[in-house]
């Protein structure tokens, strides 16, 4: 039989389209989206594709509703998923919350253009990093990825997937204008070499019937359960003690914040992904992550060729921050760039762990930053 | 003398979190009713229970989904309805319920009304319809009368209200209803009926909330206007009365129409399947 799930070769695709594949192929079977640019694309490969696999593609009203039906179809197990841009994941914040509190997996692709506001719909934009980290209200923490190509869309939305399910946390793909339209060449592996992390069961741990939120695990997670299962459980927004229980009390308030930040802090090392070049020797490190990333290299080879000690360090993955490799770079590098479609969001980070002025070559979005301003950053402080 | 006796047991422990008893309602109030009828419907209807669903909103008829012994869930304020389209759409097998309150699934959440209703999505919509935000203390919402008073509304409401039977029709349910909380033998007949209809179903249920809207409308308490239901509802059937004309005003001297309003047999939704050459 055809296997319409993993669409094996090699391909020349966009970035969304590889996303959608790249859901398709772990086995995501909901999509609830509301159409954007620039991540329209991604619904409207699903919209086709999904129906192909017995998944379920619906266009919802706004995106408010797109959010909130992706954590019911999550509730009942399914892989669910949600595409937006800057305004849309303004609207999505609330459930983003909803998911962190009920600790529903789930993937929303964030497809960054130029903002605020309407901003620049069709330009390129990194300028919601923060928000993602941020945007929902209180204490909490999520996981974001930022591919550089649209292979790593492919990839990173595999990946997205296996570590919503395991840690039971909304996963962020921060994609943007640039991978998410640029036509490159995509290697979809075989059907068996692509990764699936299952969610962790009531039979894996505990007595999930009489404390489904409890985590008994040393990694902080409690089992998740599912609607129809039989085990009649109760889900809220509110704070909530083991059993799933509204708890009015700041005691149960303050330990299930602490949890729910804590399961990813005490993982990170799993979830964390970056890419080093020539960091081995580097005085100077360009930091860069999406688009972005590709200008910064291409400056920092050219860097090296010319004989400056300069390496590359992209961030694959930008929340949870890689605060303990920029505390060891700290101790070995002299000086930081930070090149980023933004008027300096991560490099605020950076700075925070280095405990040093960075240097930085922003720009507020609409276009790429080409390597040019990056090399000229670099000769700057290598002078 | 006589003293209270208290029950080892009641009929509806299984279905009732008596563990989360008692329930955070005022005196008076009418949500409790509707969730015994609901509670009774779901032990009625023969579907398992394991395969009963049901998903709230915020404010006190968001509550329900917390003393409820089912797969429960208690979303944002707004977020039900698509919230249990997910749950609905990824597991076709499961009973999913709506239960929740006028200004949670009218106001903030009216878009996805609308758009479920159109859809006709198979989910059941219980919505309780108290005229006012009870949970924040009696503030004007889509349904307070104009002129009523509300927290928000020291003056009188200046705003007309929904309609909410008229909505849902023009929207496009499979099923509209209307009962208040003195007719629970209808309301849980009704919920048992439209757990086998398919489609978008939709049943308001008035409902006093004495501390909320009655304090500020000069209604004395709960008792009162479940008396005010008594004397002003008129049954109708479908067709009888047009949708337009289904409008409330609890202050004035006129008829509130209760019953089965509209009945349709539209397919509900299904999600796109392709089936491909093997």
């Amino acid at each position: 039989m055809d296997d319409r799930t993993v669409l094996t070769g090699n391909h020349f695709m966009n970035g969304d389209h590889a996303c959608a594949e790249g859901a398709i192929a772990v086995g995501c079977r909901f999509f609830g989206g509301y159409p954007i640019t620039p991540s329209t694309e991604i619904a409207e490969r699903l919209a086709r594709r999904l129906p192909e696999v017995d998944g379920v593609f619906i266009q919802m009203e706004d995106e408010l509703g797109s959010m909130a039906a992706i954590l019911g179809a999550s509730a009942d197990g399914a892989r669910a998923m949600t595409a937006t841009s800057g305004p849309g994941l303004s609207l999505m914040m609330e459930n983003i919350g909803l998911a962190v509190m009920m600790e529903i997996p789930c993937v929303v692709v964030d497809v960054q253009r130029g903002s605020p506001s309407t901003g620049l719909p069709t330009m390129p934009g990194q300028s919601d990093v923060m928000q993602a980290r941020w945007g929902s209200h209180g204490d909490y923490a999520i996981v974001a990825y930022a591919p550089s190509s649209p292979q790593e869309m492919f990839d990173l939305t595999i990946l997205a997937f296996n570590i919503a399910d395991r840690y039971r946390v909304p996963v962020l793909l921060l994609a943007d204008e640039v991978v998410g339209h640029m036509v490159e060449r995509v290697v979809i592996p075989p059907r068996e070499e692509i990764e699936y992390w299952k969610r962790k069961t009531p039979e894996d741990a505990g007595d999930a019937a009489v404390s489904p939120f409890m985590a008994a695990d040393a990694d902080l997670i409690p089992p998740m359960i599912h609607a129809g299962e039989g085990y009649r459980v109760h889900f809220t927004g509110l704070t909530h003690n083991e059993q799933g229980y509204p708890e009015m009390s700041a005691e149960t308030h303050h330990k299930l914040v602490n949890r729910l930040i804590n399961k990813i802090k005490i993982n990170q090392n799993k979830i964390i992904r970056t890419e080093g070049l020539y960091l081995e020797d580097a005085e100077i490190v360009v930091v860069s992550y999406g688009c972005t990333a590709r200008s910064a290299r291409h400056a920092v080879r050219d860097a090296r060729n010319r004989g400056i000690p300069v390496g590359l360090l992209r961030l694959v993955s930008l929340w949870p921050f890689p605060t303990m490799l920029f505390q060891e770079l700290a101790g070995r590098v002299d000086k930081f760039i930070v090149a980023e479609m933004n008027l300096g969001q991560m490099s605020l980070e950076v700075e925070r762990c280095v405990k040093r002025p960075v240097n930085g070559v922003f720009h507020a979005g609409g276009a790429m930053i080409s390597p040019f301003p990056i090399m000229d950053a670099i000769l700057e402080v290598a002078e | 003398m006589t003293t209270a006796r208290i029950a080892e047991k009641h009929p509806l422990d299984e279905i009732i979190r008596s563990d989360r008893m008692p329930h955070i309602w005022c005196p008076g109030c009418g949500i409790g009713i509707a969730m015994r009828c609901y509670a009774q419907a779901i032990l009625d209807s023969g579907i398992p229970i394991d395969q009963q669903v049901v998903v709230s909103g915020i404010g006190c008829t968001g509550r329900v989904a917390g003393y409820m012994n089912i797969d429960s869930y208690h979303s944002t304020h707004g977020r039900a309805i698509p919230f249990a389209v997910g749950v609905k759409l990824a597991n076709p097998n499961l009973s999913v319920t709506v239960f929740s309150g006028d200004g949670d699934l009218a106001a903030i959440g009216g878009n996805h009304l609308i758009h479920a209703a159109r859809r006709n999505v198979d989910i059941k919509v219980i919505c309780i319809n108290n005229f006012n935000y009870g949970m924040t203390g009696g503030q004007a919402g889509p349904t307070t009368p104009k002129g009523a008073r509300a927290t928000t509304a020291p003056y009188g409401n200046p705003e007309l209200p929904f309609n909410l039977p008229y909505l849902l029709a023009a929207s496009g349910a499979n099923y509209v209803s209307r009962w208040t909380t003195i007719h629970v033998r209808q309301i849980r007949d009704d919920i048992l009926y439209t757990f086998q209809k398919p489609g978008f179903t939709f049943i308001e249920v008035l409902s006093p909330c004495p501390i909320g809207f009655g304090k500020s409308n000069n209604i004395e308490d709960g008792l009162e206007e479940m008396f005010l239901y008594k004397e002003r509802c008129v049954l109708v059937h479908d067709g009888d009365v047009h949708a337009e004309e289904l409008g409330i005003d609890l202050r004035e001297d006129k008829n509130i129409y209760i019953g089965k309003f509209i009945e349709r047999e539209q397919p509900p939704y299904q999600p796109v399947r392709v089936e491909m050459n093997t």
